[in-house]
């Protein structure tokens, strides 16, 4: 099996979950309230503890001296592989469960499904990741309930948001090279499949929180071949400073 | 409860119990079912611990810790992290839960009740400062990541709950 190609399928995995901490955690001190400061917090640690595991696991099958930590700190924007969805801003509390909400209803069939992968790390981390996900699932889940089925104005505000993420929803469910790559070598999921149940589970919840499940034909993409939206470079940024200025900085 | 094979060793056994987790001091990390597995060769000590969140930052502290027991009472130590199997809140001895339950921290209930109360279906967390199960859920995620936030209707007081993974 070509090793570049597993690496570059860590790296598509590890960046959705590393670019939607940092954005979470850019809600450290800001959360609207302490219970959901805290949350949001708590669930980018789960993210972070995610990535780590991945990133060391790429790290070590990888024919270059790396760390975990170059691989977090020191790519470049062309190189991050995470899908448009996480890196939108937070914008306001809407946007940020929305965000959490498309990406956790793919992120619980994912993790489902990598469990029964031939590659024994990427089960185990499936395995571990599957419990924390089930609680960031419930957490988002249960707040776009609350905001839609709520006053007017939450309700907007969360129907706005649900509109305006929808067209980053459908590159979650493409597949590149090394993806393709992946799946024929058992080790890899094949997204594509999960389209269907993804849908009907969001739609479900859509509407049980009385919102309007979007009907669109144009959807976004590029982020898993590295071509981002704007916003990512400003997440970068703040994401290598300490280590483009200083570095090998440790704490 | 559901019993996993763990193997300690059990000259090993005795420092470890008195290594505590960092964010919980009352409980011993034998007693929160971290530790796995050891090994021991002559005075060459392998311990395997496994996080209970992937992200958790007491597993360096813990690995730290470990290394300085043991190397305290005159082994070459090493310490090893496993990510399988994942750790459950079952993993939690009898004697855990009750220093938990102590400290004020509500401890997770057996599986098949807990698994109802995380649904949502049932509230069954008791308040360990009253005793009462007329408690409710303030928020899923607490001080840790491994707790949530309660708060007992009856003395009003809010606490933590040591939350199931399973």
């Amino acid at each position: 099996m070509n090793k570049d190609f597993l690496i570059k399928y860590l790296y598509g995995i590890a960046d959705n979950s590393l670019i939607l901490g940092q954005r979470l955690g850019e809600l450290t001190g800001h959360g609207p309230t302490l219970e959901t400061d805290i949350a949001l917090t708590n669930i980018s640690l789960d993210l972070f503890g995610q990535v780590r595991s991945y990133f060391q696991y790429a790290a070590q099958i990888s024919e270059k001296e790396v760390t975990e930590d170059d691989l977090a700190f020191l790519r470049t924007e062309r190189e991050y592989l995470n899908v448009l969805l996480v890196e939108q801003p937070n914008t306001n509390f809407a946007y940020t469960i929305g965000r959490q909400f498309l990406f956790d209803h793919f992120h619980i069939l994912l993790m489902t499904e990598l469990q029964k992968s031939t590659d024994d790390t990427l089960v185990a981390i499936a395995k571990k990741s599957i419990k924390e996900v089930n609680y960031h699932k419930r957490f988002s889940s249960d707040w776009v309930k609350r905001l839609g089925d709520g006053t007017e104005e939450s309700k907007g505000k969360m129907q706005m948001a649900i509109n305006d993420l929808w067209r980053f929803t459908d590159e979650l469910f493409h597949t590149t090279k090394a993806d393709e790559e992946m799946i024929k070598a058992g080790v890899g999921v094949d997204v594509k499949q999960l389209k269907d149940t993804y849908y009907k589970n969001v739609s479900e919840i859509l509407e049980e929180a009385t919102l309007e499940v979007p009907d669109l034909k144009y959807f976004q993409k590029g982020g898993k071949d590295g071509i981002h939206t704007e916003h990512m470079g400003f997440i970068l940024s703040d994401m290598q400073y300490m280590q483009r200025t200083y570095p090998g900085m440790k704490w | 409860m559901i019993e996993e094979k763990v193997n300690i060793n059990k000259e090993l056994e005795p420092i470890l119990r008195k290594v505590p987790d960092p964010e919980i001091p009352v409980l011993s990390i034998i007693d929160l079912g971290v530790v796995r597995e050891t090994k021991l060769e002559g005075k060459k000590a392998i311990v395997k611990i496994t996080p209970t969140y992937s992200g958790c930052p007491a597993m360096d502290v813990i690995g730290d810790d470990i290394v300085t027991a043991l190397t305290k009472a005159g082994y070459q130590a090493k310490v090893d992290l496993i990510l399988a199997p994942a750790w459950s809140t079952d993993w939690i001895t009898e004697k855990g839960r009750k220093a938990l339950a102590d400290y004020g921290i509500a401890p997770p209930m057996d599986a098949s009740a807990d698994k109802k109360a995380l649904l949502g279906e049932e509230k069954l967390v008791k308040c360990p400062q009253c005793g009462s199960k007329n408690t409710h859920l303030v928020s899923q995620f607490g001080s840790t990541a491994c707790k949530a936030l309660f708060k007992c209707n009856d003395c009003q007081e809010p606490f933590d709950y040591f939350k199931c993974l399973i």
